[in-house]
């Protein structure tokens, strides 16, 4: 039960992007299209699982004061091991997502997870919840590469969705649009957050 | 009926200037130049100022509905940010997309922020930014000048433009532009109404001379210097583009603007140096809009410089 729960808490009640703010730079930066967006996902998903599970076997001997590097040296090769299989198998999306693949050793919230729960539980609940984090941010970013692409560019996975005489809003596939659109998503999830509040009291 | 004796603390000076009463009188003071820009562009020029203006009103009410605040479309400021808002457009944009400015200029520039008063940007500035990144060819299509003689009738682009694409045609003379026949953005082409406009709020108090003298002063210099000491090139940077509209009424917000007299003139210069800079080596042609946004950005740093001593004090170290 309770590892059902660390699962489903990082999908809405406890959102990497739109609650923990963790993880914006990619969510900002890769979310201009939905293919782009499921692809990030999924890699930081994969990375976030085995670091996190990784992390959490080897917690009683990672001596404290250098637990940071430590951490970093994990991430950093599940997500080479990422970088070379997408350039292997995925050449297009990684070219797509170029800079950003690497940058994943960075993420805040790979980090975040594995400081915050690796290292502090057992690994079968530390696979639920890089499993729920990576879901929920994987999903939060293919929300916002759904309204950017649709608005931006009138395609949704590089398909024409919207009627041909469609002008695209062209600022919303630029950095402009990324900021906008997660602003007003970060504006909803605070009022949901707030009616669920509410409904509990 | 209000009582008599008013019994609260100061300022126990009343004046008849209320936000209501500056509101109307601008865009009242701004009509004259629509009017000017429906006999020279034609007639779909009103329909984009009423789609703004329209728009505008209706959604401040929607908003504040919604917010549960008091609805104030009677005091002028949304009809203010309409009409600002469409005389910084293309004659020829399309009325949809000069609705969807109108959304973002008052959702995300005025009310996101809190609603009048708590706006970092002037908000019909925010509309046309996002109108300028999202649909940059509707936004630099232009009408020629009907005013203009018929040979001059073809030419679309406007002065800046011929300047920045180096454009096979002819300038109009500085006394064309100086009366509004040519090219441009729906309100910004009579400097002649827009100053007459503009000496009217001076006299009334409403605006006082430091922004729009820094701002087109600094501007005009840029200019001289740039184009190596031609006197006639302060005069063509002054009345070709959006500089009068820009320094006389929306550098002027007071929202978004300075209030001490040295930070005014900061303000000022900072926006006419970079008009002259986004004019001389940016990607766009004009600069007015993007300068005024910048300096709106840094007005709370330079109101905190330049916070006037109280009498006594001992000079404060500013740059820390």
């Amino acid at each position: 039960m309770r590892a059902l729960r660390e699962f489903t808490k990082g999908i809405i009640e406890r959102n990497p992007i739109f609650v923990l703010m963790l993880g914006l730079c990619p969510a900002l930066a890769v979310s201009t299209s939905v293919t782009d967006a499921v692809g990030m996902g999924l890699a930081t998903t994969f990375v976030l699982v085995c670091s996190n599970v990784s992390i959490s076997i080897i917690r009683k001997i990672i001596p404290y004061r250098v637990r940071i590097p430590c951490y970093i040296v994990v991430i950093a090769s599940f997500v080479t091991i990422v970088k070379l299989a997408l350039n292997a198998y995925l050449p297009d999306l990684y070219k797509s997502l170029g800079i950003f693949v690497p940058l994943i050793v960075v993420n805040c919230i790979i980090l975040g997870r594995a400081e915050a729960f690796a290292s502090r539980n057992g690994v079968g609940l530390s696979f639920m919840d890089g499993l729920g984090m990576g879901v929920g941010f994987g999903l939060g970013l293919v929300l916002m590469g759904f309204i950017r692409e649709v608005i931006g560019a009138g395609e949704l996975c590089h398909l024409r969705v919207l009627w041909k005489g469609y002008e695209p809003m062209l600022v919303m596939t630029q950095p402009p649009g990324a900021f906008l659109v997660l602003g007003f998503l970060l504006g909803l999830f605070n009022l949901l957050h707030r009616n669920l509040k509410k409904s509990k009291d | 009926m209000s009582p008599k004796l008013a019994i609260s603390i100061s300022p126990h000076i009343r004046t008849r200037e209320t936000v209501p009463r500056i509101m109307w009188t601008v865009v009242l003071v701004l009509l004259p130049a629509g009017i000017f820009s429906c006999l020279n562009f034609g007639w779909h020029v009103l329909s984009v100022i009423a789609a703004c203006v329209i728009t505008a009103v209706v959604l401040e009410a929607l908003i504040q509905k919604l917010r549960g605040k008091e609805i104030t479309i009677s005091d002028g400021s949304a009809v203010l940010t309409g009409l600002l808002l469409a005389y910084n457009l293309s004659p020829a944009l399309p009325i949809w997309m000069a609705i969807i400015g109108t959304v973002v200029a008052i959702a995300i520039g005025k009310h996101a922020f809190g609603g009048l008063g708590h706006n970092i940007w002037n908000p019909a500035l925010v509309g046309r930014a996002f109108l300028m990144a999202a649909y940059p060819g509707a936004m630099t299509t232009w009408f020629p000048s009907r005013l203009a003689g018929a040979v001059d009738a073809m030419t679309y682009a406007t002065p800046l433009n011929v300047i920045k694409q180096s454009l096979p045609q002819s300038l109009p003379s500085l006394g064309e532009m100086f009366f509004g026949i040519r090219g441009g953005c729906i309100g910004e082409t009579c400097c002649l109404l827009l100053l007459l406009g503009g000496l009217f709020l001076l006299w009334k108090g409403y605006i006082t001379w430091h922004i729009p003298v820094a701002f087109l002063g600094s501007l005009a210099c840029f200019a001289v210097i740039a184009s190596g000491g031609k006197p006639q090139a302060a005069v063509f940077a002054i009345c070709a583009g959006g500089a009068m509209l820009g320094s006389i009424y929306m550098a002027t917000d007071y929202v978004t603007s300075p209030v001490s007299v040295r930070g005014m003139l900061i303000f000022g210069i900072g926006c006419g140096i970079i008009t002259g800079v986004i004019r001389k080596w940016g990607g766009y042609p004009e600069g007015v809009c993007y300068a005024i946004l910048l300096m709106n950005s840094a007005t709370p740093l330079i109101d905190r410089l330049t916070l006037p001593r109280a009498y006594g004090e001992a000079k404060r170290k500013v740059w820390v």
